[in-house]
């Protein structure tokens, strides 16, 4: 009977969760619902299932063990030996629970199909309601919900996974440009809060009316702390997407941070004066020192474990299958020794990850890191997800005892008490800002005060001496609908209406990093000239601290990498990934219009006739030479081991040499043949030469064409519209030749000895073999009257190995003269004749 | 201990240098600026680049040159005038602070657009070396290399592929422009594009969106402490 109800609707979801892969878009959301009825279904029945399987499971295991004496008995049992067993209590609570984060999954899987519902009702809203009406069909049926969510639970697993999750991707540089003003609100503010809103209740509660007479000043203060903490990922999700200012954006974020931290303290103390039964003054004091105490330890707690993180990462290279896991056991240690003396170990949490990342992200390798970002991400919205989804089913299947007075005034207070508490703290912190935080951004501020995830959790995991427990879980939730629901989704309209100041965040290129450099390194060198020493002048003194000590130990390639130059080989990779994704992609594209117009330019000027000799060299060359995409051939690997990437590794090598030739002094006249270098961000198959050539010759054309060509890592920055068939077709192009055609020793040659060879070869090389000879391959070695353009084109390859061999008999003499230093000689960094003076 | 004599003498001319900037500073903080001043010319009247070579904090300022070449550029005086200066008095090193104003809640719009300029123009200046009005890669390159001199381990060739790659991201992004011309930008060509269009499109709209952080993190040359 189990075992049907069980299996069937499993069964039913596996057939499902295949058809799902290969079923359109369309399908997709049928099958969506129907896997949540199934889920549903299954939740239900193994909770319903537990009941009479336990019995059974107590009968046959005592059966077996005690009768030892009684042979016959358990010959018996050995004979019937059962064909099918099941278990179920053995894998409940895992099993359980995995069904619950699949199912809230799928939830989230399912309004991600229909973007335009998330963008108008946050996530939360969606997860409470799926929540909630999965309570209501369990309330239906008379079930309980799991009791998963305890305390110990919460505080030892789901908590420090959302922390961990903001911690680490806290946006360090406007996070310490607004230390102040978040620590400001994060504490006072949560302080400001959760008293006003205390002492108010208790006011309330001395009104006989409301019959709440009950709950004394402890425990009012008790609930506001947890009502005060807030909780605005639906506001930052918001914010991002209309990008505010940063100032506005920074604030928020690390206010929902750390008054998290406050909040478990203030938690934790009022929980414990909660249960005494006279508070002395001198308590007062002593929990203001214990407030310091807590609050520091922890960031004593992190910093600690945030360096040996670091440290242990230094030693990693050999073993990186491993690596990423050393970031979580640290930040969860840092957390649990930070509860073990009950000290915040939110706060412990949070400073070991904002002060291992740094390094960390430094020592461990590219993929360790991707791994590291997406497993704190996902284990982050899990916990959230389950939070919220199990706010909605506890919502409807407790028992609630509802007091209106004690929960309207609860509301009213909450939101009284934010908007007063932002206002009269940026009165106070605006002197001291550089930019100020005008009405608009203070309503940002105090609108922007959801209570989530955190505030539920702790009022669910309230302590059972608690009188009034199920009144304060009441409240908490009435209080988190009204905010997640009416603010959440009103605060998009609100904000795009009054206009809050918008700054354009997430704008990755180098001149931005340059240029904030550049205006750091004047305002501290300014600082300095005035003697004055502020923000700028301890970032100077850190980073001198930073780049002589801490980084020698700390990182294994301890040579201090400017923030310039990272950005630079992060773009590079990028650009090289995308390279790769296309370029093996379309192959067999039509040559693009440029191409087409190279051969016809090409084919007249050469007129080369090729011996068989050279042909057979010829394939040589090529067979050796050709960047082999496709290959699939699978290196054998140790089980612990992974993939390597020396592959990728060779892209990024051939696109440092090819850009670091392309920049290379050579005079326009020795090449008449115009270029296909690619640079990273520039437009796709627009070299500065190319543009330059067509600018001289044909001005309005060049005009036009270049605005429909641009390189599509800006347009996807950017958010263009899509982009033409002919750049289109032109992309994969010539990417595809600036990756094959570079020799494997030209590399290496080009690696050791930057002078001499690497500099002729650059010319014939790169601008000559173009990307149909790939495509052509066959057909040049048919015949030989093939494309005179392929020829070329091999005829060039040819020398160019030539030359790699040292073998003085490469022409164009020209090239000889050039040394890199010339640069005045290269037309590109002089002036255009044509171009008017501006004076 | 400073000349506090001569100050009395000239305060109601940096307060009108102060109107023309309408530099928001109190005569305390003006106050403080001569002191400051004082304290760098050995009480002198005048200020000399050896002056400020010998500050010692500015050591290690990878691009102290420029900022000490700043203080002794004419084109910083807010006077249409060209060329350097062997020393500078205190209405010029007010004049040069005063780029680094914030601007205050209450100014107009035009007033901010202004100031932005200034700001602009000042950082302009620093990479625009030979006064042509257009930054070229050479002057670029230079300014790179500095910023990366700090840390020993880059070699040239880095730097200069940097710069070149970021040269080529400005002249790539310029591309709706018909004035734009590869590996130089024109002064005027990014004031036009800071009025007119789209902020990121080229390298100074970028700046001026620095620079509203810029703003936030420029030092208030009143609230000097010391």
């Amino acid at each position: 009977m189990l075992t049907a109800l069980i299996f069937t609707p499993v069964w039913i979801t596996v057939r499902l969760l295949f058809n799902f892969c290969t079923m359109d878009l369309v399908f997709i959301r049928q099958a969506g619902t129907l896997l949540f009825i199934c889920m549903i279904l299954i939740l239900l029945h193994g909770s319903r299932g537990e009941i009479p399987s336990k019995p059974i499971a107590a009968t046959i295991l005592p059966s077996v063990k005690p009768n030892d004496g009684v042979q016959t008995y358990a010959e018996d049992q050995k004979n019937n030996l059962p064909v099918f067993t099941m278990n179920y209590p053995r894998i409940q609570i895992p099993f359980e629970i995995t069904l619950w984060v699949l199912l809230a999954s799928f939830a989230k899987i399912g309004f991600h199909v229909y973007h335009k519902i998330t963008i108008w009702v946050p996530e939360s809203c969606l997860l409470i309601s799926i929540g909630l009406i999965v309570g209501a069909i369990m309330h239906s049926v008379h079930e309980e919900p799991p009791a998963v969510l305890t305390s110990n639970v919460f505080f030892l697993y789901m908590l420090p996974l959302i922390v961990l999750e903001s911690g680490y991707f806290m946006p360090t540089r406007p996070f310490f440009e607004n230390i102040g003003t978040v620590f400001w609100f994060a504490v006072v503010g949560t302080l400001w809060n959760s008293i006003g809103i205390g002492i108010s209740l208790f006011a309330i509660c001395q009104i006989p009316a409301f019959g709440v007479q009950d709950i004394n000043l402890q425990e009012n203060l008790l609930f506001s702390a947890i009502i005060s903490a807030v909780d605005p990922v639906a506001v930052l999700n918001v914010f991002e997407d209309v990008s505010v200012n940063e100032q506005l954006y920074i604030v928020v974020f690390g206010e929902c941070l750390f008054n998290d931290a406050v909040t478990v303290v203030l938690y934790n103390m009022f929980s414990f004066v909660a249960e005494m039964p006279v508070v002395e003054p001198v308590d007062v004091f002593i929990g203001v020192a214990r407030f310091f105490i807590v609050g520091l330890g922890g960031m004593a707690f992190g910093i600690l474990f945030g360096f040996v993180a670091a440290f242990t990462t230094r030693f990693t290279s050999k073993v990186r299958e491993i690596e990423p896991l050393f970031v979580f056991m640290y930040s969860y240690l840092a957390y649990l020794v930070a509860e073990l003396f009950a000290i915040s170990s939110i706060m412990a949490i949070i400073t070991c990850a904002l002060t291992m990342k740094y390094y960390v992200e430094e020592n461990v390798s590219q993929r360790s890191c991707t791994t590291i970002r997406h497993v704190i991400k996902m284990l982050a919205s899990i916990s959230e997800t389950l939070i919220f989804f199990f706010l909605g089913v506890v919502t409807i299947t407790t028992d609630h005892e509802w007091n209106w007075g004690y929960i309207l005034f609860t509301l009213l207070f909450a939101f009284v008490w934010r908007g007063l508490g932002i206002l009269v703290l940026t009165q106070i912190i605006n002197p001291f800002r550089t930019i100020p935080f005008n009405m608009k951004d203070q309503f940002g501020l105090a609108y922007g005060g959801l209570r989530g995830a955190v505030s539920f959790a702790l009022a669910f995991t309230l302590p059972d001496t608690i009188g009034r427990k199920q009144l304060f879980v009441t409240a908490t939730i009435a209080v988190i609908l009204f905010t997640v629901f009416l603010q959440g989704i009103s605060i998009r309209p609100l904000i795009e209406f009054i206009n809050v100041r918008r700054t354009n965040r997430n704008l990755e290129t180098i001149n931005v990093e340059i240029h904030c450099r550049l205006m750091e390194h004047t305002m501290a060198g300014i600082e300095d000239l005035c003697g004055q020493w502020s923000r700028f002048y301890w970032k100077d003194k850190f980073m001198k601290f930073n780049n002589r000590i801490l980084r020698k130990i700390l990182i294994r390639d301890s040579r201090a990498e400017s923030s310039i130059v990272a950005l630079y080989k992060k773009l590079e990779l990028q650009n090289a990934m995308e390279i790769l994704d296309t370029a093996s992609g379309d192959i067999s594209a039509a040559p693009s219009i440029v191409s087409l117009s190279e051969e016809k330019k090409s084919s007249s000027k050469l007129q080369k006739k090729f011996l068989a000799a050279d042909l057979r060299n010829i394939h040589d060359i090529l067979s050796k030479n050709m960047y082999k995409i496709r290959e699939r051939t699978v290196a054998y690997r140790g089980k612990h081991a992974l993939p390597n990437d020396s592959q990728t590794r060779e892209i990024l090598i051939r696109r440092h040499a090819t850009i670091r030739r392309s920049l290379r002094p050579r005079s326009c006249q020795s090449s008449n043949v115009p270029r296909t270098h690619k640079y990273f961000s520039l437009p796709a198959g627009k070299s500065l030469e190319s543009r330059f050539d067509a600018a001289r010759w044909h001005y309005t054309d060049d005009h036009e064409t270049l605005s429909e060509v641009a390189y599509p890592s800006q347009r996807s920055r950017f958010g263009k519209p899509a982009r033409s068939s002919s750049s289109k077709a032109m992309i994969p192009l010539h990417r595809l030749g600036t990756l094959e055609e570079v020799p494997s020793t030209d590399v290496l040659n080009e690696e050791s000895s930057s002078t001499g060879e690497g500099v002729f070869r650059t010319n014939s090389s790169y601008s000559d073999s173009r990307v149909p000879r790939p495509r052509r391959l066959n057909s040049s070695f048919d015949d030989n009257n093939s494309s005179v353009d392929d020829l070329r084109n091999v005829h060039e390859e040819d020398g160019v190995e030539q030359v790699g061999q040292r073998q003085p008999s490469s022409p164009a003499p020209g090239w000889e003269a050039e040394s890199r230093e010339t640069t005045a000689r290269n037309p590109l960094l002089r002036r255009p004749q044509w171009n008017p003076k501006k004076k | 201990m400073y000349n506090y004599k001569h100050y009395c003498k000239n305060l109601h001319k940096y307060i009108h240098i102060v109107d023309v900037c309408f530099f928001t500073v109190s005569q305390e903080q003006i106050k403080n600026l001569y002191q400051r001043f004082q304290q760098l010319s050995g009480n002198h009247e005048k200020i000399s680049r050896d002056d400020l070579e010998r500050i010692p904090a500015l050591n290690n300022n990878p691009i102290r040159k420029q900022i000490i070449t700043a203080f002794f550029d004419k084109r910083n005086q807010h006077q249409n005038d060209v060329g350097s200066l062997d020393e500078i008095g205190f209405e010029q090193f007010l004049m040069v602070m005063s780029h680094f104003r914030p601007v205050n809640s209450t100014a107009t719009e035009e007033e901010k657009v202004t100031v932005r300029k200034q700001k602009l123009r000042f950082l302009f200046n620093m990479h625009d070396t030979d006064n042509d009005g257009i930054i070229t890669l050479d002057e670029y390159r230079t300014v790179v290399e500095e910023l990366l001199s700090q840390s020993g381990a880059i070699e040239t060739e880095v730097a200069r592929s940097i710069a070149d790659a970021a040269m080529l991201e400005v002249a790539s992004t310029n591309v709706h422009s018909p004035h734009s011309r590869p590996r130089m930008i024109s002064m005027k060509e990014s004031h036009l594009s800071i009025l007119n269009r789209f902020r990121w499109i080229n390298i100074f709209s970028m700046m001026s969106i620095r620079f509203l952080d810029m703003n936030s993190a420029t030092m208030r040359c009143g609230k000097l402490s010391s």
